[in-house]
């Protein structure tokens, strides 16, 4: 039976929103207070849901303590306690959390076997989340 | 269609054990969730819906009956119940989030269609508040 497993994750890391292709004025009024020159950081809730066959045999999707080590690998090791800004990935892209989101589930997409990726939710705040599901 | 969702806590122990394993393969696949004696969780249980709002009552669902039958389905069997040696269904099957999962699904489903119209579409069952699985009536 094809059911749902969802792990969530802490991630305190800093990010500054800039994009090069405006100029000082833009990036202020496009940013506001993201935009403050040393940057800011955020307690990031990283949640990671993957979908597949309950095994019959264990009862589960996905084996947990395999799940936690390839997002700590490949996500959590990467982010966490890091200036976003300086990662590779955002060398070209502004590191909101909609690209966040996105750089996560690209870096974990094909990682989970044998559970598949469904969803990547990353919470900024406690009141703005964003979703990506490979769309 | 409006998706409506219920949330209700229940209070259980379980443990991990697959009887056709030897016990050195099942405290190495399962951990200390293998602990024969078991160990307990806080589990959080949402139950959504779908439906469209009725036009006089503008209600998806009445709640109180909503909230009743997840009451007289899932939480007089399974709070502050042992749920490998007092719930049926776990007696050969793991009572893992994802299993228990699906046991509330089958628990609740036929509750649901005498609520009224709307149809259940998805169940989901934290164990921790980090830990949870979802399904959704698929194969």
């Amino acid at each position: 039976m094809k059911a749902y497993f969802g792990r969530r994750y802490a991630i305190s890391a800093s990010h500054r929103l800039n994009a090069d292709a405006l100029s000082p004025d833009e990036n202020r009024a496009a940013y506001g207070k993201c935009n403050n020159p040393h940057g800011h950081g955020h307690n990031y809730v990283l949640e990671v849901l993957v979908e597949g066959a309950v095994d019959a045999e264990t009862g589960m999707i996905v084996n947990m303590s395999a799940l936690d080590e390839a997002v700590r690998d490949r996500a959590i090791d990467r982010f966490d306690h890091a200036n976003l800004n300086l990662d590779p990935l955002f060398a070209n892209r502004v590191p909101t959390t909609e690209n966040l989101c996105r750089a996560v589930f690209e870096l974990l997409d094909g990682s989970l076997q044998p559970a598949k990726l469904a969803r990547v939710r990353v919470e900024e705040t406690e009141n703005n989340f964003f979703d990506y599901e490979g769309e | 269609m409006i998706y409506l969702t219920r949330r209700a806590t229940f209070s259980a122990s379980h443990y991990y054990w697959n009887e056709a394993w030897t016990a050195e393969k099942n405290e190495r696949v399962f951990g200390r969730c293998a602990n024969r004696n078991g160990h307990g969780h806080n589990y959080t249980l949402e139950v959504t819906v779908a439906g469209e709002p009725d036009p006089t009552t503008g209600f998806v669902v009445d709640l109180k009956r909503l909230r009743d039958a997840i009451e007289r389905e899932v939480l007089e069997a399974y709070d502050h119940r042992h749920l490998n040696l007092e719930v049926p269904e776990f007696a050969r099957t793991i009572p893992t989030a994802e299993n228990i999962a699906i046991a509330c699904w089958k628990r609740l489903e036929p509750a649901i269609q005498t609520v009224g119209d709307a149809r259940l579409s998805r169940v989901r069952v934290y164990e921790t508040p980090e830990i949870f699985a979802e399904y959704r009536g698929e194969a």
